[in-house]
């Protein structure tokens, strides 16, 4: 990332007596694929239609490839945008759809089907162009819209929910397809999704939203092992909570339940008698001792779920449960409920919510 | 059950017989004009008549005038509505309203109160004057059916999202209306002609009083001084209304399938 090309400066939005944006600032380097991930009304899609101009910042301000667009209308800005309704125009051939911006534009007709051709094939429904969108599958409905917004080569796309409206299977292949294309054409793109496996598996970075402000901004990396805040632990993947009291700061040794555990260097000030949150992933955590996790506490199964390949247990560790994931291995039968269980983990793993 | 079916089909038989009969006794009425036989002379003493070829094609062109001003006036209004102050659609509605309840009669005097030669806009003062008054006239007469036809049109399609779509794609406000706005409520907008022209055709009260050459004004004359030719004028402009709903009969299977559902 050498360049930002999209700037976010210290935008707020108010609707009334109602802030929905606070204090939002945000970086988009050239090429970059960011995410906007949160919860319904954190204001993911707020900001995504202020950088479209659909929405005006109460203040702040928004700059595109060195220019402030801020007060520019939407049609001036050369951006595309997919929707998560499609919005394909329903009296125009796919073809058509796909040259509306080109027509726009004023791109000659020979030059406008070339283009339209080229991006057909780029979503691989090149035998599609005189269809109506009323004959086509959700799922190729979006790849046009997607085609849509890139044909007239915009320098931003924008992703507003894109995936929501399909079938799990749809959105997996559709997910990657947008990902190659990103990369192919090295757009920089801002996706808006609550769906977290999507945010994860496809972006660069991810802006994790909560009440109208960035809660934490980094790499899916870092959002998943290394959450700044108790929102983004909670929000983006499963996690254990279990409350503990320190018991002595010095060697770091906390209380939970009947056991106790050694987190030094991570109480970060804690005294004596204070009560944390410490979270664990289920893949950080094993039934039973291994090498390697130090730290054990004792339980008792409380739920055993067949999922499959994996086998989800929840153990029950004082009065907090605990979920963990093992392999399905056929030799050895799944634990019973009701069974005396030891967990493991390394301290390494827990991270400390204050 | 079948009791049920059986005072069902008796209802509609009674509707059928009350709708029927006499528009069926009007067009026998209508065909006995040569004594002892049937015969469609009434028919061609109207169809002969300068008269009803003057006023008819007075009150086609008043009804295409009226039509244009209706949609350049509803589309917009109506789009506008949907897109920007949906807030105020109950209001508008409300008024788009009124032409069924004040009578037209009102609405008459009220222009010519209004736009009399002495008033400082003098519609009345010249008849291309009273012309576009009584278009005008008609334009709002029409509101009703013409606001309805094309809001409906309007809520089969996402308005807002396709306008932001096109918007992004860097349309301005007429393309959208043109290209993607108006293509996608044109069967709503034909629908909504169709009515209007149906309305104007038939239209008495205003062009009467405004004085104006108009089939309505011409239906009722004949209708006072003669006897079998007003059965046949009747049973012509009842044809014409049923023509103009069958064409959007036909015209709505044409409308433009939403694509606006997600699976």
């Amino acid at each position: 990332m050498t360049d930002h090309f999209l700037k976010i400066q210290s935008v707020r939005k108010s609707f009334g007596p109602t802030t929905v944006v606070q204090d939002f600032n945000l970086d988009v380097g050239t090429g970059e694929f960011v995410s906007f991930l949160g919860p319904s009304g954190c204001g993911k899609t707020t900001v995504l239609r202020m950088v479209a101009g659909f929405e005006e910042p109460t203040s702040g301000a928004i700059v595109i490839g060195g220019k402030d667009v801020t007060r520019l209308k939407p049609n001036q800005r050369n951006i595309g945008m997919v929707f998560q309704a499609y919005a394909l125009f329903p009296n125009l051939t796919v073809a058509q759809n796909i040259a509306f911006g080109l027509k726009v534009a004023g791109v000659p007709k020979a030059d406008s089907d070339k283009r339209v051709a080229e991006m057909l094939n780029l979503i691989k429904l090149p035998q599609f162009g005189d269809r109506y969108p009323y004959q086509l599958s959700g799922g190729q409905q979006q790849r046009v819209a997607l085609a849509r917004a890139i044909a007239p080569k915009p320098k931003l796309l924008l992703l507003d929910e894109p995936l929501s409206a399909l079938d799990a299977k749809v959105r997996v292949s559709l997910r990657d397809e947008i990902r190659a294309i990103q990369k192919e054409l090295g757009i920089t793109t801002v996706f808006v999704t609550h769906d977290q496996e999507e945010a994860l598996s496809i972006s660069d970075r991810i802006v994790v939203m909560y009440g109208g402000k960035a809660e934490q901004v980094g790499t899916p990396f870092e959002i998943y092992n290394r959450p700044a805040t108790k929102f983004v632990a909670n929000f983006v993947g499963t996690l254990n909570v279990l409350e503990g009291t320190v018991t002595d700061p010095s060697t770091g040794a906390v209380q939970v339940g009947a056991n106790s555990v050694m987190l030094k260097g991570k109480l970060n000030g804690s005294k004596a008698g204070d009560t944390l949150s410490l979270a664990l992933r289920p893949e950080a955590i094993s039934l039973g001792r291994q090498p390697g996790r130090d730290a054990t506490l004792g339980g008792e199964i409380a739920e055993v779920s067949f999922l499959g390949s994996v086998i989800r247990v929840r153990v029950g560790v004082g009065k907090d449960r605990v979920s963990l994931d093992t392999f399905n291995s056929p030799a050895s039968p799944p634990p019973t409920v009701g069974d005396k269980a030891e967990i493991s983990f390394s301290p390494e793993d827990v991270l400390v919510l204050h | 059950m079948k009791s049920g079916r059986f005072w069902a089909w008796v209802t509609f038989a009674v509707g059928a017989a009350y709708f029927f009969i006499p528009l069926i006794a009007t067009f026998e009425f209508s065909m006995r004009m040569r004594r002892g036989v049937y015969s469609f002379d009434a028919y061609t003493v109207v169809f002969g008549d300068p008269r009803f070829q003057a006023t008819f094609a007075y009150s086609v062109v008043a009804a295409v005038f009226t039509i244009i001003l209706g949609v350049l006036i509803v589309v917009p209004a109506a789009y506008w509505i949907r897109l920007r102050l949906p807030h105020l659609r109950p209001i508008v509605e409300f008024i788009t309203l009124l032409p069924l309840v004040i009578p037209a009669i009102v609405i008459v005097f009220g222009y010519i109160r209004m736009y009399g030669s002495n008033s400082p806009l003098p519609f009345l003062g010249s008849a291309a004057g009273t012309n576009v008054l009584l278009v005008i006239g008609y334009a709002t007469l029409a509101l009703p059916y013409m606001y309805r036809a094309v809001d409906t049109g309007l809520r089969t399609i996402d308005v807002r999202t396709l306008t932001e779509a096109a918007q992004i794609l860097g349309a301005g406000w007429t393309t959208i209306v043109a290209r993607v706005i108006m293509p996608n409520v044109l069967i709503a907008v034909l629908s909504g002609a169709f009515l209007t022209f149906a309305i104007v055709i038939g239209e008495f009260t205003m062009a009467s009083l405004l004085n104006r050459p108009a089939f309505g004004p011409y239906l009722q004359n004949i209708g006072a001084n003669r006897a079998y030719e007003p059965a046949a004028l009747a049973i012509i402009a009842f044809a014409i209304t049923w023509g103009c709903m069958s064409v959007i009969q036909v015209l709505s299977r044409f409308a433009p399938k939403s694509a606006n559902q997600p699976n």
